[in-house]
């Protein structure tokens, strides 16, 4: 069913999912959300299997015209959202009627935002995924940015029987300083002095900072003499921390499957949703961690989400 | 000298992923045991195992840290390890792909015969005369890294990359060979292109290939060429 008509699209506006992980061995990029906390927030909001599609959201929002009654949420970057030019709430669901505008501004904090529609967006999937990658032209709405005009649907579903509301205490705060958890390596023998000018320095975002992968600028990380800056292409994932020549971290994200640099540390899966959110110009430091130790947070984080969705659903 | 190590030692790529590491060179001996365990795992992905991708010297698991850990995925591939010579390995499919040489659709077939002294009809026989194995797949989807390509037609990067190179474009760039899927910008010597969509995500297979098969380079004329071009929809 129908479920919005793009009246102007936003800067930088994808259908993504959880991603498309059945061909990352043939170099197809996983994509999906650049923020999963954000994402699996909006979608208990409205009721959705955690895997449903929704609308990722980059720093200016789009303005969507309603096509049929249905519940959203928008959860992430704080942006400022209007129905009808009546400000509405974030991380809460929100009921709309055929024929609402819904306008989403600039991000006041934070890069990006989540919309889930009760049933999940509904685009025809692509190798076992509806996420949108541009680089490969596949995915969400014919592999790219949405653009004024498109019409969105959704799978169908009931309206939900109680609107819901996020907790306060469960809300991030997207601030211009992040600290980063990260386990050393995979080639953390190449950098036995640059470990302590990584794990010390202060780095900025720059401007090159997309799905791809975050660049940053700051003390320089050298590689030990003797070390190859360069190792044989491997297999990459989301959090990597990989090294060029010129010593700038470059954190990578969802939409590369490979790589030649040494990579002197990884992001943890937790901490990737406080990446996503990061823009130009925020301060990033990074906290080593041991393995066991992010272990410990990943299933800290997965009692917290289950805690939440009992929460929610008996939410009144 | 083998770069095979004796065990395999495993790398931790943060929380959810680990390299499963059998040597530190590019050698068909070292990815042949990467292939080898790669085929093992698939036949079966173990519990909490999300995804087995193999590289050149290495593969990498991508897990699920509530199902299991990087100690017990050693310990795993170690007990497979020791049935790798009971298990048969599937001989490595050789997949053809037909290739028009020269022309408009290979630009600097002329560059790579001048470059190493051949006609462009050398060129040819020599690139087409070898299967190359699949070393690796990445960069973009189906873009292929291929090993054994022959000396004689060794071609530095053009010292401009083009902007837009079209999918099914076949080059050579130093010491490798390989085709782009898709259109990308690239600075690979272009000496043909094929007529197949190499990179089909509506089909049911998308891709004609795995890491462990072997291309095949098959030269046509433009009539064949033309026509796969039309039965391919390219």
């Amino acid at each position: 069913m129908d479920a919005f008509r793009v009246i102007s699209p936003g800067s930088f506006t994808t259908v993504q999912d959880r991603g498309r992980y059945s061909f990352i061995d043939r170099g197809v990029p996983p994509s999906g959300v650049l923020d999963p906390y954000a994402y699996r927030i909006a979608n208990l909001l409205v009721g959705n299997p955690a895997d449903a599609a929704v609308l990722e959201i980059t720093v200016m929002g789009p303005a969507l015209e309603v096509l049929g009654e249905a519940d959203v949420a928008l959860t992430g970057a704080h942006m400022a959202v209007t129905v009808n030019q009546t400000a509405a709430p974030m991380w809460q669901t929100i009921r709309l009627s055929k024929g609402d505008v819904v306008r989403i501004r600039q991000a006041k904090s934070g890069c990006r935002s989540y919309l889930a529609v009760t049933g999940g967006i509904h685009v025809p999937p692509v190798m076992g995924s509806r996420a949108t990658c541009v680089k490969a032209r596949i995915g969400g709405v014919g592999g790219r940015t949405l653009r004024k005009d498109d019409v969105l649907a959704r799978l169908s579903a009931e309206p939900l029987s109680r609107l819901r509301t996020l907790p306060a205490d469960f809300i991030p705060s997207y601030l211009p300083e992040i600290m980063l958890r990260a386990i050393e390596g995979p080639q953390e023998e190449v950098f036995a002095s640059g470990l302590e000018t990584f794990f010390g320095g202060v780095y900025e975002v720059t401007s090159e900072a997309d799905r791809m992968g975050y660049r940053l600028k700051g003390p320089p990380v050298h590689h030990d003499e003797g070390f190859p800056q360069s190792i044989i292409s491997e297999p990459t994932v989301p959090g990597n921390v990989q090294l060029p020549a010129d010593g700038q971290p470059i954190i990578l994200l969802v939409e590369q499957t490979t790589g030649g640099y040494t990579k002197i540390a990884t992001v943890i899966s937790t901490d990737l949703s406080k990446i996503a959110q990061a823009v130009p110009g925020n301060r990033v430091r990074f906290q080593r961690v041991t393995l066991e130790e992010a272990h410990g947070f990943y299933r800290e984080q997965a009692r917290l989400l289950r805690q939440i969705e009992a929460q929610l659903s008996t939410n009144l | 000298m083998s770069h095979l190590f004796e065990k395999p030692r495993i790398r931790i790529s943060g929380d959810r992923a680990v390299l499963v590491e059998y040597g530190d060179a590019i050698d068909p001996a070292v990815n042949e045991k990467v292939r080898a365990m790669a085929a093992l795992l698939k036949t079966g992905l173990p519990e909490g195992v999300e995804a087995v991708i193999p590289a050149y010297r290495n593969l990498s698991l991508l897990y699920d840290p509530l199902l299991t850990s990087p100690a017990k995925l050693l310990s795993l591939v170690q007990g497979l390890e020791a049935r790798i010579h009971e298990i048969e390995i599937p001989p490595p499919r050789i997949v053809e792909i037909p290739v028009l040489y020269g022309g408009e659709f290979g630009p600097d077939l002329a560059i790579v015969a001048q470059h190493n002294g051949l006609t462009a009809e050398q060129v040819i026989a020599i690139h087409a005369g070898t299967d190359y194995p699949i070393y690796m797949i990445g960069f973009t989807p189906g873009f292929c890294y291929l090993g054994g390509l022959d000396r004689r037609i060794h071609t530095p990067r053009r010292k401009t990359p083009r902007t837009l190179l079209p999918g099914g474009s076949v080059g050579i760039a130093e010491s490798q060979t390989g085709m782009y899927p898709v259109d990308s910008p690239g600075g690979w010597q272009i000496i043909g292109r094929t007529p197949l969509r190499l990179f089909a995500p509506e089909r049911e297979t998308p891709f004609l290939y795995e890491a462990g098969d072997r291309i095949r380079f098959v030269p046509v004329t433009g009539g064949e060429y033309d026509r796969i071009r039309v039965k391919e929809g390219t």
